[in-house]
């Protein structure tokens, strides 16, 4: 338990780190060229399926190309060698075709195990339904009576359009910032019920671990328990259309308390649907400094 | 192995000009017909690619429209994979086979010469749409509807455009196979058949057997279109992932014949420059076949986000992670041929040896995309686009290079400039790792694959790939330049182009007479 924790404080401090050095030269910082180990058990479940299995093809690729490049360089011709004349050896390849079998093997538990948990959506203490729409999202939650739609923040829309002669690097979280986030809390199992009203959508937010197709109609379920209040954003992920770069998803993870307030205060306001015109970016960027 | 050669002027009445190609019946010029058009594909679709490149060379939209670079990104796929990839290999084929089997020609030469001019009106067809009212498809060249339903005037054209194709390819496959399995030389027994004539058989019948599904497929999104069918469309009882099912099971065994030639191709080229025999030639043939029979039952790991059934996703992760093992089968043999052997390196073993190391990086990828759990994070962003680009160009497109240098002088009779050979190799595969290399960290650091603008933290790797990717297409005009030079002239080629060629091709002279093998040779 205390080495996960370790772990997660590691991640937390190397995104804080990585959004500092975001300026600098892209080696510098691994959250641009590996994937994200999230903030959820299930995402670092995952990440660490990635490392896994990447190492062991790293391990191998050495192997198989050490062996190549060792014969490239002492087998050639112009040392003089004359070349040998076997041409099979039964016992190598059956050797050759049993071991890869078996890291396949190993392998293959602990996907299995991480796929088996992913696919449980049963026990959910609340549900979100998520609508895919061109190009914007809509969600709902369940029972409560609180609807909005989530679309791409008017200073991103402005100044993604052809031309527009605007720097996207002066738009903060160009083309990643919403006009309404999808609040959620955290410590909560959260059933997503995942649909799209037009064309196929995917719903992907790194952060979490999965992206999940969004259907026209059929309803995909899954599900997460965000641990980390802050703020993640994704994206869609499956082609829909000429906007499909420009649909981007905000998730702000609450405290409870905080998430029961804030969804009060939507069931109060009465008029669910409004969307708060502007850019949550200072904000978010206060949220993160102020961390 | 010996062989007879006769050269009779015997069809003195062939027309000549450009009545000669239209109405030819020869393997070779159909072959040559082929890999030139093939070759204009390539270009045609790598301009398309650099459309891409140059709209993502920096965050914000500076060159075109979205709607217009979804229509490059959908194009360029169906350019290169119908118009560049498996036209070269049926170029080879037609070239290669019957050379290679002792036979006079193609099984069926008048199929031979509609299936290539299919190919010009295919083509012709479906680049107009780009100038149709609302423009060409911009679907992706997978098609999903019912994104796919929403295309302009071009929709019909599309997809008449793509039978057309599938009827070439059908008929090619036809044509390979019954000369394969007819018109082999005396006392050459399958098991004793070059390896790109087994791979060329095995993918003739994957083709054979998955063409038709397409057809299926694309007629039904016809249907849905035009006539009130709803086999896609939720709303009137059917279920748009059905398409993606019945697509993928085209699919898949479709990536495998884009590959499975270039594994032919490789294992002619490693033996001939290493000077030593290809090792495990039976287990080679082998593991061609059990990839293809695994391609038809792992089709949906293109889906594992689609919402499948656990015991789907189990199932199709199995699978898939199960060609491992056939494929490594055959690394292993390749580095084994090498193996003690005396090498040496011209340029279609240069292109040989990056094959088998940048291929291996792509079938590592692949593994990675198998880990369904793990596909959850890959799936539609970067990380799948680098991984298919290192297998099919890195792998088909090098594949097909170094087969295009290895018979250059077989079939012009003269040795290309080894020099521009060199340069285009260095050119080509340094920048083509600088292009597609950084997509695999743009992948996995969250950028989703088809979006023409992106948030400013994927900048530096795409500048990176955008480089890279103009590097690599312009590095191909030093192949175009070296193409024209060796078709014009140059040092005279031996019958026996290079020291450790083996094959019954290399037995007629360079270049090869317009008709050989009237007499088949005798296999001892």
């Amino acid at each position: 338990m205390t080495n996960m924790i370790a772990r997660r404080s590691f991640g937390r401090s190397g995104l804080l780190a990585g959004l500092m050095l975001l300026a600098t030269p892209a080696l510098a910082d691994f959250s641009l060229i590996n994937m994200t180990r999230g903030v959820t058990e299930s995402s670092q479940e995952i990440y660490d399926l990635h490392m896994t299995i990447f190492t062991i093809t790293v391990v191998i690729g050495l192997g198989v190309f050490g062996a190549m490049f060792y014969s490239i360089f002492r087998h050639r011709k112009s040392r003089g060698v004359k070349p040998a004349k076997f041409h099979h050896s039964t016992t190598v390849e059956v050797l050759w075709t049993v071991i890869p079998l078996v890291i396949l093997v190993a392998m293959a538990v602990p996907a299995t195990r991480v796929l088996i948990d992913l696919d449980d959506t049963s026990e959910s203490e609340m549900a979100v339904k998520i609508t895919g729409y061109q190009w914007f999202w809509g969600y709902e939650y369940m029972g409560e009576d609180v609807q909005f739609l989530s679309r791409l923040a008017t200073d991103s829309d402005v100044a993604r359009q052809l031309h527009s002669g605007i720097n996207p690097a002066s738009v903060p979280n160009y083309l990643q910032n919403v006009d309404r986030r999808l609040v959620l809390p955290v410590d909560t199992r959260i059933k997503f019920q995942i649909t799209a009203a037009d064309v196929i959508h995917s719903w992907w937010m790194p952060d979490l671990g999965w992206k999940k197709d969004a259907i026209p109609g059929f309803v995909n379920e899954t599900w997460t328990v965000i641990e980390e209040p802050g703020v993640y954003r994704g994206r869609c992920a499956e082609l829909c259309g000429r906007d499909h770069g420009f649909m981007p998803i905000v998730v702000e993870a609450l405290e409870k308390d905080e998430f029961e307030a804030w969804l009060a205060e939507q069931q109060a306001d009465g008029e669910p649907g409004t969307t708060a015109d502007g850019s949550d970016a200072a904000e978010a960027g206060e949220e993160l400094a102020a961390r | 192995m010996t062989a007879t050669t006769q050269d009779h002027a015997h069809h003195a009445d062939e027309p000549t000009g450009f009545k000669r190609w239209l109405v030819t019946t020869n393997h070779k010029d159909i072959g040559s017909m082929y890999l030139l058009f093939s070759l204009a594909m390539f270009l045609v679709g790598g301009a398309m690619a650099l459309v891409i490149r140059a709209e993502l060379f920096q965050p914000g939209l500076q060159v075109v429209d979205p709607y217009f670079f979804n229509q490059m990104t959908t194009m360029h796929a169906l350019v290169m994979i119908f118009g560049a990839v498996m036209p070269a290999f049926t170029g080879l084929a037609n070239w290669m086979i019957p050379l290679m089997v002792g036979a006079p020609d193609m099984a069926l030469p008048r199929m031979n010469n509609w299936s290539f001019w299919l190919l010009p009106f295919g083509f012709a067809i479906l680049l107009s749409t780009l100038f149709m009212p609302g423009g060409g498809p911009a679907g992706g060249w997978t098609m999903y509807p019912p994104l796919m339903l929403q295309t302009g005037t071009a929709f019909p054209f599309v997809i008449f455009a793509i039978h057309v194709l599938g009827i070439s390819s059908i008929m090619g496959s036809i044509n390979v196979i019954a000369t394969i399995l007819n018109m082999r030389a005396p006392g050459m027994t399958l098991m004793k058949m070059p390896l790109f004539v087994w791979t060329w058989l095995i993918t003739a019948y994957l083709m054979i057997a998955v063409m038709p599904v397409l057809a299926g497929a694309i007629t039904m999104l016809l249907t849905d279109q035009y006539f009130g069918t709803s086999f896609f469309s939720a709303a009137g009882g059917g279920d748009p992932v059905l398409y993606q099912h019945i697509f993928w099971f085209f699919g898949h065994p479709e990536v495998y014949i884009l590959i499975l030639p270039a594994f032919g191709i490789i294992s002619t080229i490693i033996p001939a420059f290493a000077r030593k025999p290809l090792f495990g030639y039976s287990s080679m043939v082998y593991a061609t076949a059990s990839i293809a029979f695994l391609s038809f039952i792992v089709w949906a790991h293109h889906m594992f986000t689609v919402g499948m059934p656990l015991a789907g996703q189990l199932f199709f992760m199995y699978a898939t992670m199960l060609i491992a093992v056939p494929t490594g089968v055959k690394v292993f043999n390749w580095v084994a041929t090498m193996w003690r052997g005396a090498m040496t390196f011209e340029t279609p073993m240069l292109f040989a040896l990056a094959f088998v190391f940048l291929f291996t990086i792509g079938g590592f990828s692949g593994l990675m995309l198998a880990i369904a759990p793990a596909d959850f994070q890959y799936h539609d962003t970067y990380f799948v686009v680098a991984h298919f680009h290192y297998v099919l160009v890195t792998g088909a497109v090098f594949a097909i290079l170094a087969a295009a240098y290895y018979w250059l002088p077989k079939w012009t009779g003269h040795m290309y400039s080894e020099r521009l050979g060199q340069w285009h190799f260095w050119l080509s595969v340094i920048f083509v790792n600088v292009l597609f290399f950084p997509q695999h960290f743009l992948g996995l650091a969250g950028m989703p694959r088809r979006i023409p603008d992106y948030s400013v933290q994927f900048a530096d790797w795409n500048m990176v790939s955008s480089i890279g990717g103009f590097g690599f297409g312009f590095a191909q005009l030093i192949f175009v330049w070296l193409l024209y030079k060796c078709i014009r002239g140059g040092e005279k080629a031996e019958a026996r182009a290079w020291e450790g060629a083996e094959g019954l091709e290399w037995e007629v002279p360079s270049p090869a007479p317009h008709h050989t093998f009237d007499t088949p040779p005798v296999i001892r």
